[in-house]
C-alpha cells in the first residue's frame, strides 16, 4: 500500500480530527436532519438548450445566480464568521513570465493541523461513514440546494422542505478558501457517494459552470491519489477574474475518425505546458460534452489512473489531467526542496493558482518554480500517450493522430490503424500508473 | 432565465414611462444609454461620417452595463444578415457559435481587459446560423480628458477560403474520411456534389490541424483591416473634436483622480444594482465609480457625482448619529449597515438601506469602500431575497472584481 503523510487542509468547520459523529440536534447535513429542513433552492433549467449551443441566442445572463444567491451567501458566511480567515486579506500576485502563474500567500491554510496518512494507490475506495464526510456538516456552511428543474426556466426558492424522498445536491461553503467565493458542490449528499465520477454527477457541475455565466467561475474535481482529501463525492469551485495559465496555453487539435460525428465535441490536447492534458470542448450540447469527458473519467479511475478536472469557460471547456505526483511522491521520487513547499498540485495549482505557505516561497516564486512543480505532476509522453489510447478506446473515439504526427506515436508503428492501436492498448492494460514501478 | 431577472430598482429614471414598468425604464434607460454613446462624444455627425467608411466594424461600449454594441456598419450588417435593432445593444458574444474556438474567444477577452489591440481569426456565425472565418481587428479610443477607453472598435475582415488550405487541411485525398467530417445536414445531401460538401468541410469542420487552430488570413487582409481601423479612428478623432471630448489611439496620462481600469469598470457594469465605490487613499474619499441604477435612484449623471465625496446624498433630516456610525465603521476597516434619510437631485427624499463594506485589492490592503444602496420603498426583488442578502451579493461581486483585476493592474492605473 502506498501512503503520503500530508496537513490536509480543513473544507468544513465539522472536520475534526475525532472523526465521531456529534449525533445530531444541531441541523447537519446527515438522515437525521437534512430531510426534516427547509433550504434555498435554486433549480436550473433541466432541458438546457444550453449557451453552448447558441449561436444568436445570448440573453446576459443573469448575475442573479452568480452575483445574489453564490457571492450574497458566502459574503454574509463570512461577515458571520464562518471563515477560518479572511481571504481577500491574503496577499496575491502573477508571477512574472509568459504564463502568468498566480502565487497566494496563506499562511493560515494549514494552521493547527498534522500531517495525515493518505492512501494514494486507489483511486476508488468505499465510502467510510466513520471518517468525515459532508453528511456532518451544520447547515449554516449551506448555501443552497442545486438541482435540475423542469421546464425551460429556471427556479429560486427562498426555502424549500427537503422531506423524505429528496437527497439533494447542495453548495456549500469551503472554509479553507483558496479565493472568493470558494464553495463545494456535494452531489445527493446522503446517498454518501465516495469519490467518483459518474455521468449525472459530472453533467450537474457543468450546470453549475453554465448557471454561473461567467468564464472566471470555475469548476474543479481531485480523484483520490490526486489531493482530494475527502472520499465523500464533491467538486469545488471559485471565482478568480483572470484567465488562468492552463487556459492560454495552446492546444493541438486530436483529429477523430469515429465516435464524436453526432455531438461535435472537440478533443486536443494541451502543448507547451507542463502538465500533460486533454481538452475537451464545442458539443451541440452541455450533456454532449459531459458525457463524454465523465466516461473518459470513468476509465481513468477504473484503470486506477489518479486524474484532475478543470471545468473552464462557463462549461465550455474542460481539462482532464491524469496525474502521477502523489505517487511519486510516495515512492520518494520527488525532490525535498519541491516536498519543503508543502504545495499539493491538486487541481487549481495543475491550472496555474500556486497557494504558498511560506512567505520565503512566495516572496521566491518564480515562473521557473513553479513548472518544476508542475512537471512532477504529469505522465511521462510515453505513459501520457497510452492513457489516451484507453481513454479513446473506452469512449469509442478513434483518432488519426499517427498518421499526422507519426513522431509521436514512437510505441506504435507508422502504418498502425489507429483501432489496431487501440486494441493494442487494451492487450497490455497495465493496472495504472503504479505498476509501472 | 427571464424569471430570474431582477427588476430595477432605479424607479426614477430621466424618461417618462410609467414607475410601474421597472423593466420597462431600464430597458428604456439603457437604449437611451446606447443611442448617446457615440452622439455624446463624437457629436451628431458621426453616423454620418461613420456610414462613409467601407467595411464591416462595431463600436461597444464598455461604459455601459453589459459592454453592448452601439454601432454596426451597413457593411457588418450586409455581412452577418443581422438587422441595426437586432444587434445594437448586445454583446459581441452573439456572433459566437459552436466551432468558434474557445480560446481565440479568450484572447479577444484578454485585449479588452488590458485594453489593447488584437488581431486574430475568427470563426463567427451569421443570422442563419452558417459560419465564416474573419480576422478580427480590435482597438481601443481613448478619452483625452479622463484616459479611460471611450470606445471598442472592431473591425471584420472576411477570409476566404484559399485552394491551398484545402491541401492543407490533411485531408489526405481520404474521401470517405471527407464526408465522414461533414456535418449531417451535408453528409444526407450527398448529391450536392464533392465540391460543396469541400467547401463545407473547411468552414464547419476544420478538422486538419491549420484550419482548427486558425485560417490565417493574408497579408492583404491585415493591411485592409487595418486601413478601416484607422479611417475609423480619424473620423472618431475629427468628431470629437466638435464636442470638445476628445478621443485618441493612445492613452494619456491625466492627473487627478486616478481612473479605474475598463476592465473593471466592464465587470463592475455588470453588477446591475445601486452602488458606488470611494476611493479611501484620496483625499476626502470621493467616489470614483457609481453603476447606472445609483443614477436612476438618484437622479444624478455620473459627471455630477464622479469625484465627489459621497455625502452629498444627505440633508437636513438624515440622522448626525448613523453618519458618525458610517464615519467610524469606515475608521475600523469594518462594514456596516443602517438605514437612513437620503435626499436625490430633485431634493425628494427616501429611506435608504446602506451597506457600506471595504474592499481589498490584491495585496490584501483595502482599496474602496463599497456603498450599496436600497430604497426601502422599492419592490422586492420578487424572488424572496432580502434587501441585506441582495447588498452583500453586490459586495462580493466587487470584491471579487477588484482583487482579480488588481492583480495584474491594468495600464489604467499606473500609479498602483
Amino acid at each position: 500500500m502506498l501512503t503520503i503523510k500530508r496537513v490536509p487542509t480543513v473544507l468544513s468547520n465539522y472536520q475534526e480530527d475525532s472523526g465521531e459523529s456529534r449525533g445530531c440536534g444541531r441541523n447537519c447535513l446527515g438522515k437525521c436532519c437534512l430531510p426534516v429542513s427547509k433550504l434555498p433552492l435554486y433549480a436550473f433549467k433541466s432541458d438546457a438548450r444550453p449557451e453552448i449551443s447558441s449561436c444568436g441566442v445570448d440573453e446576459p445572463p443573469s448575475d442573479f445566480f452568480l452575483n445574489n444567491l453564490l457571492l450574497g451567501g458566502w459574503e454574509d458566511r463570512m461577515s458571520r464568521g464562518l471563515f477560518r480567515y479572511d481571504v481577500t486579506a491574503c496577499e496575491t500576485k502573477v508571477i512574472p513570465g509568459e504564463y502568468g502563474f498566480v502565487a497566494q500567500l496563506n499562511e493560515g491554510r494549514h494552521l493547527k493541523k498534522r500531517p495525515t496518512e493518505f492512501r494514494v494507490d486507489r483511486v476508488l475506495q468505499p465510502f467510510d461513514p466513520a471518517k468525515f464526510n459532508f453528511t456532518k456538516v451544520g447547515q449554516e456552511e449551506v448555501l443552497f440546494r442545486f438541482e435540475a428543474g423542469e421546464g425551460d426556466k429556471a427556479r429560486f426558492l427562498e426555502s424549500a422542505a427537503v422531506g423524505e424522498a429528496n437527497t439533494p445536491s447542495v453548495v456549500a461553503i469551503n472554509v479553507s478558501p483558496i479565493e472568493y467565493g470558494h464553495v463545494l458542490l456535494i452531489p445527493r449528499v446522503l446517498d454518501c457517494l465516495p469519490q467518483r465520477i459518474d455521468p449525472d454527477s459530472f453533467l450537474l457541475a457543468l450546470h453549475m459552470a453554465a448557471e454561473a455565466g461567467s468564464p472566471y467561475f470555475r469548476l474543479g474535481y481531485n480523484s483520490l491519489g490526486a489531493f482530494a482529501t475527502i472520499n465523500h463525492l464533491h467538486f469545488q469551485a471559485y471565482f478568480l477574474t483572470m484567465p488562468f495559465p492552463v487556459e492560454k496555453a495552446p492546444t493541438q487539435r486530436i483529429p477523430i475518425v469515429k465516435g464524436l460525428s453526432q455531438s461535435k465535441v472537440k478533443v486536443s490536447k494541451l502543448l507547451n505546458y507542463p502538465v500533460r492534458g486533454l481538452v475537451y470542448e464545442g458539443g451541440n450540447t452541455l450533456k454532449d460534452l459531459s458525457d463524454i469527458v465523465a466516461n473518459s473519467c470513468i476509465c481513468l479511475q477504473e484503470n486506477n489512473i489518479p486524474f484532475n478536472v478543470l471545468i473552464s469557460d462557463s462549461g465550455r471547456r474542460i481539462f482532464l489531467f491524469p496525474q502521477c505526483y502523489a505517487e511519486k511522491q510516495a515512492l520518494g521520487e520527488v525532490s525535498q526542496e519541491i516536498l519543503d513547499t508543502q504545495v499539493n498540485p491538486a487541481v487549481w495549482e495543475i491550472s496555474g493558482h500556486m497557494v504558498l505557505k511560506r512567505k520565503k516561497d512566495y516572496d521566491e516564486a518564480s515562473e521557473e518554480y513553479a513548472w518544476r512543480l508542475l512537471a512532477e505532476v504529469s505522465l511521462s509522453e510515453a505513459r501520457f500517450e497510452e492513457v489516451k489510447a484507453y481513454i479513446f478506446e473506452a469512449t469509442g473515439l478513434e483518432s488519426e493522430e499517427e498518421k499526422i504526427e507519426p513522431e509521436e506515436n514512437k510505441g506504435t508503428t507508422p502504418h498502425q490503424s489507429s483501432t489496431t492501436a487501440a486494441a493494442a492498448a487494451a492487450n497490455h492494460f497495465p493496472e495504472g500508473c503504479l505498476v509501472l514501478q | 432565465m427571464v424569471a430570474l431577472t431582477i427588476p430595477s430598482i432605479g424607479r426614477r429614471a430621466e424618461n417618462t414611462s410609467p414607475p410601474s414598468a421597472a423593466a420597462e425604464v431600464m430597458a428604456g434607460c439603457s437604449l437611451r444609454l446606447i443611442e448617446q454613446s457615440l452622439t455624446a462624444r463624437y457629436s451628431d455627425w458621426i453616423a454620418e461620417a461613420l456610414d462613409e467608411i467601407q467595411g464591416c466594424f462595431l463600436i461597444t461600449d464598455p461604459g455601459i452595463a453589459g459592454h453592448p454594441i452601439v454601432f454596426a456598419s451597413r457593411g457588418f450588417l450586409a455581412m452577418s444578415g443581422y438587422s441595426r435593432e437586432e444587434v445594437l445593444g448586445r454583446n459581441g458574444r452573439m456572433f459566437q457559435g459552436p466551432a468558434t474556438n474557445r480560446r481565440s474567444v479568450l484572447e479577444i477577452r484578454e485585449a479588452i481587459r488590458e485594453e489593447r489591440t488584437l488581431q486574430i481569426s475568427l470563426l463567427n456565425y451569421r443570422k442563419d446560423g452558417t459560419p465564416h472565418w474573419i480576422l478580427f481587428h480590435i482597438f481601443p479610443v481613448f478619452g483625452v480628458d479622463d484616459g479611460r477607453v471611450a470606445h471598442f472598435v472592431a473591425v471584420q475582415v472576411p477570409i476566404p477560403r484559399r485552394s491551398r488550405s484545402l491541401s492543407e487541411a490533411r485531408c489526405g485525398g481520404a474521401r470517405g474520411r471527407l464526408f465522414g467530417a461533414c456535418r449531417n445536414e451535408v453528409r444526407s445531401d450527398c448529391d450536392l456534389g464533392c465540391n460543396l460538401a469541400a467547401d463545407l468541410f473547411v468552414d464547419v469542420d476544420n478538422r486538419g490541424l491549420e484550419a482548427e487552430e486558425s485560417r490565417e488570413a493574408s497579408e492583404q487582409e491585415k493591411e485592409r483591416a487595418s486601413d478601416a481601423a484607422n479611417s475609423i479612428l480619424s473620423a472618431l478623432t475629427h468628431c470629437s473634436k466638435l464636442t470638445g471630448r476628445v478621443v485618441s489611439s493612445k492613452r494619456c496620462r491625466v492627473g487627478g483622480i486616478p481612473t479605474l481600469s475598463s476592465s473593471l469598470i466592464i465587470s463592475l457594469g455588470r453588477i446591475k444594482q445601486s452602488f458606488v465605490l470611494t476611493d479611501p487613499q484620496l483625499p476626502d474619499m470621493p467616489i470614483v465609480y457609481a453603476s447606472d441604477e445609483f443614477l436612476s435612484l438618484t437622479g444624478y449623471s455620473r459627471h455630477e457625482i464622479l469625484g465627489h465625496n459621497y455625502e452629498f446624498l444627505n440633508g437636513p433630516d438624515t440622522e448626525v448619529e448613523v453618519l458618525h456610525q458610517i464615519r467610524q465603521s469606515i475608521r475600523a476597516e469594518c462594514a456596516c449597515t443602517v438605514r437612513l434619510l437620503n435626499y436625490r437631485k430633485d431634493r425628494s427624499s427616501f429611506w435608504n438601506l446602506l451597506h457600506v463594506s471595504p474592499v481589498r485589492n490584491a495585496s490584501g490592503k483595502v482599496a474602496f469602500y463599497v456603498n450599496v444602496q436600497i430604497d426601502e420603498n422599492a419592490k422586492s426583488d420578487g424572488l424572496g431575497l432580502s434587501p441585506h442578502m441582495r447588498q452583500l451579493g453586490v459586495v462580493g461581486a466587487v470584491k471579487v472584481a477588484v482583487r482579480s483585476l488588481s492583480l495584474c493592474a491594468g495600464p489604467s492605473r499606473p500609479s498602483s
